[in-house]
């Protein structure tokens, strides 16, 4: 096996640990991931708290872990919605071009003109603190790649011969864009998908750490970092270390297998 | 002059004339979404202004004052009379004018961001060149590894690992707090970057403390965007190294380091120059994380510290600066590269 296979597996396997982290956690964890417990405040790792417990006396594994499922949601929720409105809206644009196009690619110009975690910030600080909101903005700041992809790649296919072929069989646009367009764009927009998935989880917990978005005692863990930045500088290193450390990895995953991914369906797009 | 050089000159005007016609609707398109945040506003902004004790009358004289009775295009006409003459409203904790407040935080800004823009490229071009050179090999590898592990740092997190190694565990790094430690006085202001302003006094010690505090800030900064500059250096190095000139120029005997450095590298760097767009919005955007870490005093956190207290006309003072910013930052790279490329000069 090549090297390149061997990391998209062992990024593919991380994936899938995470994934059933989101979905088997709450009943994976050692402890109640909200009980607070005096007595056991701030202690290092130690056998009965592997990843040691936060200045609540909160076990940190049991939090990490429970997070899973919340960071996951949240960066799904977005690229799910980015990925709906983008392919729809980047179709349209490519299909019909005119007017269609140029409100469109003006759309994903004005995101793009934001420096994005930015925007993503004055959306959710001017549109209210919740989590919703934050799947909102975070879907809002990735739109402009789906839009682009799926406008270039229709463009593309627009005179292609299948599509001459089911236009003289009598096939209304809506039929030949659903129908024989978006299957074939599926391929590179689930590469985008990969590549995004990272950077969403990424803004999401950005976001909650600058303390947007997901509230206090949730566990998060951008959130979970926040809470350990003013202890790291006294030594209390675990509290901010292994949630900021499984982030990296979910987000490292992420992008290992997007790469991967990418390398199998369009090798001439590798850098 | 002759006829030729005038025509060249034409169309040099021509093309910043188009730049500049070009980065128009980006900057109205981020005027109107910052008006259509400031409308998105939670609760009566009438109300808040007025205060908790004001009555419905005073509410209601505060709605009018405000200009919010008005319809949302004659709202849209006052929030653009405002902006022109530079009003971005007043901080309600502070009771400045936001503008104020944000010009006398930028160069704070600014200095960290291009510090570590900087620091990052003196990296990542000379990563991607060596990784170009030599396809396949360990450093090709490595560099592909550092960037993929470096998209995926939080830059947070990795700002809080710095702190913790640098500061606490070896005790090389001045404590992660702030611009300047309280024990200096920091240098009399001519660009309000103070490294700059430091060398301008020169005074030594204070330009250690200045760039010891910067320090880990600016590495934190440039670890997130090493991935982007490398791997953009290598795809178009290699492009650049089998186009047919590199072969030329390797056919008639010049020398290795004169064909990679003068011809090859100067050539690949131009689709570099392009992505440095993406990579300030990188930049804007992760500093103000690492401006919370650091306790960075700029721009960021002053939005933040805003944010904490539910005092939003500083966040859209803020997202309106930086996004004008990054606007004008695109046209400036946009020109640099016409300079560059005479070749993009002539085209669409």
């Amino acid at each position: 096996m090549r090297r390149e296979n061997l990391l998209t597996v062992v990024a593919a396997s991380l994936f899938v640990f995470f994934v059933l982290l989101a979905l088997f956690g709450p009943w994976l964890v050692p402890y109640d991931p909200l009980s607070t417990s005096a007595g056991a405040a701030l202690s290092p790792p130690d056998a009965a708290h592997w990843f040691g417990t936060d200045a609540l006396g909160r076990d940190i594994l049991s939090r990490v872990i429970v997070a899973t499922r919340l960071d996951f949601g949240i960066a799904v929720a977005a690229v799910a919605v980015s990925f709906l409105i983008g392919a729809t809206l980047g179709c349209l644009a490519g299909f019909h071009g005119g007017w269609h196009d140029r409100i469109i690619s003006r759309l994903a110009d004005t995101i793009m003109a934001f420096p994005l975690f930015v925007l993503a910030m004055g959306v959710v600080a001017a549109m209210g603190n919740t989590v919703a909101n934050i799947v909102i903005a975070t879907a809002l700041i990735n739109l402009p790649f789906y839009i682009r992809v799926a406008r270039a790649e229709v463009n593309v296919r627009r005179e292609a011969g299948y599509v001459e072929a089911a236009r003289l069989s009598g096939a209304s646009d809506t039929r030949i864009l659903v129908m024989h367009l978006f299957p074939n764009i599926l391929p590179p927009m689930m590469v985008q998908i990969s590549l995004n998935m990272g950077w969403a989880i990424l803004n999401a917990a950005g976001l909650s750490f600058i303390g947007l978005g997901v509230r206090p005692p949730a566990a998060e863990w951008g959130i979970m970092v926040a809470d350990g930045a003013q202890l790291i500088v006294s030594g209390e290193w675990w509290v901010a270390f292994f949630p900021g450390l499984v982030l990296m990895l979910a987000v490292f995953s992420f992008n290992l297998l997007g790469d991967g991914l990418r390398d199998l369906i369009d090798p001439r797009r590798r850098t | 002059m002759n006829a030729q050089r005038l025509a060249a000159v034409r169309a040099g005007a021509g093309f910043v004339l188009r730049r500049l016609a070009a980065a128009l609707p980006n900057l109205l398109g981020v005027v109107v979404v910052t008006f259509l945040l400031t409308r998105a506003l939670p609760g009566d902004p009438a109300a808040y202004f007025a205060g908790p004790a004001a009555s419905r009358e005073a509410i209601e004289e505060v709605r009018r004052a405000l200009g919010l009775d008005q319809g949302i295009a004659t709202q849209f006409g006052f929030y653009l009379r405002d902006l022109v003459q530079g009003d971005l409203g007043n901080s309600i904790s502070t009771g400045r004018p936001v503008a104020t407040e944000l010009i006398e935080r930028l160069p704070a800004s600014l200095e960290l961001t291009l510090i570590a823009l900087l620091l990052a490229t003196l990296i990542a071009v000379p990563l991607g060149v060596l990784a170009a050179t030599r396809p396949g090999s360990v450093v090709d590898h490595l560099c592909r590894v550092i960037a993929t592990v470096g998209v995926s740092l939080p830059t947070f997190f990795t700002g809080l690992l710095l702190a913790y190694v640098f500061y606490f565990l070896l005790g090389w790094a001045p404590p992660p707090t702030g611009r300047l430690d309280p024990a200096f006085s920091p240098p009399q202001t001519v660009t309000g970057f103070y490294l700059i302003d430091a060398l301008f006094a020169l005074d030594g010690e204070l330009l250690a403390a200045v760039a010891g505090q910067i320090a880990l800030p600016a590495i934190t900064l440039a670890l997130f965007v090493i991935a982007p500059i490398s791997r953009m250096t290598r795809a178009s190095m290699l492009g650049v190294l089998s186009s047919d000139f590199v072969r030329t120029a390797r056919a008639v005997g010049l020398s290795r380091t004169r064909v990679l450095y003068v011809y090859a590298l100067r050539n690949a760097l131009l689709p570099v120059v392009t992505t440095l767009g993406m990579v300030f919005s990188f930049l804007l955007g992760s500093s103000i994380l690492v401006e919370k870490v650091f306790a960075w005093p700029g721009v960021g956190s002053y939005a933040l510290e805003a944010l904490v207290a539910s005092d939003y006309a500083p966040v859209q003072g803020f997202v309106l600066v930086l996004a004008a910013l990054y606007v004008l930052l695109n046209l400036v790279i946009d020109l640099a590269y016409g300079v560059v490329d005479p070749r993009a000069r002539f085209e669409g």
